[in-house]
């Protein structure tokens, strides 16, 4: 099954494509601070609101140029004609690789002993932190949560309408009532009620699992109802009646015969949904009740870049690249959902 | 049709105490209440807070608190003094008062609504408006070019997160300085003529309202184009260019018709993830609409507001799954509303 659906998925060039670069991002997340040159929280305040370091190639290396503060009330930087070269797998700040093996390994590391010289790819926020770097620490949050959420939302999604739709009657009535009330408050309205109750401040960590499971606790509803009506539909089917006379637990007719026939529309659904995650947690912490400082996130980052005004008056384009970070990410996964729900079922109605 | 309507809004009652009961009940076990800042400020006298506090009720248990919010909440009240009998009744529903922003919140509520159903009704006009011709287009000419540019399209605006679009149109506003980058209306509104003030509030309608229907655009013209190309390959079709009817007629009233059944259906999908939508729109547009309102609310505890206004989101929203119900079966007169139910 797995197998067929790889081999599918690489003749759907769209698709495929789309994993690859999902991967490709997942791995950036993972290996954010081998890639990153700078700590995510690192200040430089000379270097505030820097714009994208000039590239270029020469003699064999890759040199960055060196900007002047030309007007540090406009912010406006302009290149000094100088330069300096970029060392590949230097040693930088210490870090700890997949939080355990200590290292101070980076693939790039500015080739200079002056440290007001400093390589800036996406550009530098109001304290002059890398926004690269903040890229790739935040893409760490802002895509496990996906991951994380979805996989609570599908584990009590089947639970619940698996249950309901395999036990019918008072078990249904109610789950179904239930789901029905959790759809009937706007989601982000709930979203907002749910995270005001939960003690205003954490830290980043504990804010993190909250956020999950906020996000888990509103999403499970729509997954359940859908999920009770297929069950409702298996239940019935003869492998299913003849598990039951033969005297199987519920529990395992449930897990053993109706999961293994929803796994195909639990895959899509997942990849489907995984968005609503991504910019959930997005939408929390750009509205400042998510993530907090000094951790940084997609939806903190544009929030940051939304505050300063700095952004639309001065014309700062390179810090909305968190937006287009979310955008990027988003449609990878609208793209592999479809091709996937095209291999699965084509007429599958999600 | 009445005996529907009256169900449906009976069957919403008791939702709607079971969500007022939740929100209740979260804004009752968040820390703090909305006398914590008075608390804190020295020059308040405690005698103040002490009294404010057995006014609102706030030394009582919660569900005690929560039967006084609902006692309220109750619109038809009796009034002894009235001249006549007739007119001892009195409609008056006390939703409680904003401590923020020092008046009852019926009145807040009354000026925030009207602009947040201003903002989704707009918006879902100008979606459909867009989203309906360029589905039967895509369909109809379906594999060629502008199907491809309108599917991409299509991905890139489902994909693009509601609130970033907000802050690239605030962006684009301030850059160009063509369009106002927030607000209903201009500071000069009051002194306009009725005519320049429609004109100055679709003025400053015309962003947000693009903002939030470009999202349900790409939705809506997915479901058009795909419904199209089903009831296009029905046999009536076959049998209405048979009989020899224009191209026309065929396309507008045999498939169209039946094509647009799901997108009033959707409507009242559409209205919730709008509801959502509007609440991130209108804080970073500062579009003074009911999103913007429970945020401000929830972040200072001011709780009578917080409770009214996820009350009035979860009824708009409610009205909205009633009303799609209500135009699909207008639309579509084979769907009867009584077994629907």
């Amino acid at each position: 099954m797995r197998q067929h659906l790889l081999l599918e998925l690489l003749r759907r060039p769209l698709g495929f494509a789309a994993l690859v670069l999902l991967v490709l991002m997942y791995l950036a997340a993972i290996f954010a601070s081998f890639l990153a040159p700078y700590p995510p929280a690192e200040q430089s305040l000379d270097h505030a609101f820097h714009p994208p370091t000039g590239l270029y190639w020469e003699d064999g290396r890759v040199w960055v140029r060196i900007y002047e503060n030309a007007d540090p009330a406009a912010g406006r930087w302009v290149p000094s004609g100088e330069a300096f070269p970029l060392a590949w797998f230097a040693s930088g700040y210490p870090y700890r690789l997949f939080g355990l093996i200590p290292a101070d390994t980076h693939l790039f590391q500015p080739a200079t002993d002056d440290p007001a010289h400093r390589v800036y790819l996406l550009g530098s926020d109001t304290t002059g932190r890398d926004v690269f770097t903040r890229l790739l620490y935040g893409a760490r949050i802002s895509l496990s949560i996906g991951l994380i959420g979805i996989s609570i939302t599908m584990v009590m999604g089947f639970l619940v309408g698996g249950l309901a739709g395999y036990f019918g009657g008072r078990v249904d009535f109610w789950a179904m009532r239930l789901v029905e009330f959790l759809m009937a408050i706007p989601g982000l309205y709930l979203l907002l009620a749910l995270r005001a109750t939960l003690a205003p401040n954490f830290e980043s960590a504990q804010m993190y699992i909250l956020i999950v499971i906020i996000l888990a606790a509103i999403g499970w509803a729509g997954t359940a109802r859908i999920i009770r009506g297929l069950s409702l539909s298996l239940r019935n089917r003869p492998f299913v009646m003849a598990a039951e006379c033969m005297g199987q637990s519920t529990l395992k007719i449930l897990t053993k015969h109706i999961l293994p026939n929803l796994t195909s529309y639990l895959l899509v659904a997942a990849t489907l949904s995984i968005p609503a995650y991504i910019l959930g947690e997005a939408a929390l912490s750009f509205l400042g009740l998510g993530i907090q400082e000094p951790s940084a996130s997609w939806g903190l980052m544009l929030s940051q870049a939304q505050e300063d005004m700095k952004v639309f008056m001065l014309g700062f384009w390179w810090l909305l690249s968190p937006g287009a970070a979310i955008f990027v990410t988003v449609i990878a996964f609208n793209v592999l959902g479809d091709a996937l729900r095209d291999i699965v079922d084509p007429r599958m109605k999600l | 049709m009445l005996s529907f309507i009256i169900r449906r809004c009976l069957t919403a009652v008791p939702l709607l105490l079971a969500i007022a009961l939740l929100v209740f009940l979260l804004m009752y076990l968040a820390p703090g209440d909305f006398l914590t800042a008075a608390r804190a400020d020295r020059d308040t006298p405690r005698e103040l807070v002490a009294q404010l506090e057995r006014e609102f009720g706030l030394d009582e248990p919660w569900y005690v608190q929560y039967a006084l919010w609902l006692g309220n909440l109750w619109p038809i009240g009796w009034n002894e003094n009235a001249a006549h009998w007739w007119n001892r009744f009195e409609i008056d529903m006390d939703l409680g008062f904003s401590w923020s922003y020092k008046v009852p919140v019926v009145d807040l509520l009354a000026t925030r609504i009207p602009a947040t159903l201003l903002l989704s009704f707009t918006s879902i006009v100008f979606a459909w408006s867009i989203a309906i011709p360029l589905g039967v287009l895509a369909a109809i000419h379906k594999d060629s070019l502008f199907d491809r540019i309108s599917a991409l399209l299509a991905y890139a605006a489902l994909s693009i997160p509601e609130f970033f679009l907000a802050v690239l149109a605030v962006f684009f506003a301030a850059r160009s300085g063509w369009f106002p980058t927030g607000g209903l209306t201009s500071i000069e509104y009051e002194f306009l003529s009725p005519v320049g003030k429609f004109l100055d509030i679709a003025y400053h309608l015309i962003l947000p309202t693009v903002v939030l229907g470009a999202s349900m655009i790409a939705g809506m013209m997915r479901i058009m184009r795909a419904n199209f190309l089903d009831y296009l390959r029905a046999e009536f079709v076959n049998t209405a260019r048979a009989k020899g009817l224009p191209e026309g007629v065929v396309m507008f009233k045999h498939v169209l018709r039946n094509a647009i059944n799901p997108l009033i259906t959707a409507f009242g999908f559409a209205f919730s993830s709008l509801l959502s939508g509007a609440l991130l729109v209108e804080n970073i547009m500062n579009y003074p609409g009911l999103g913007q309102l429970v945020y401000d609310a929830l972040l200072k505890q001011d709780q009578f507001v917080v409770m009214a206004s996820v009350m009035m989101g979860a009824l708009m929203l409610m009205l909205g799954n009633l009303l799609a119900d209500l135009l699909l079966a207008w639309s579509d007169p084979r769907i009867r509303l009584e077994s629907a139910a």
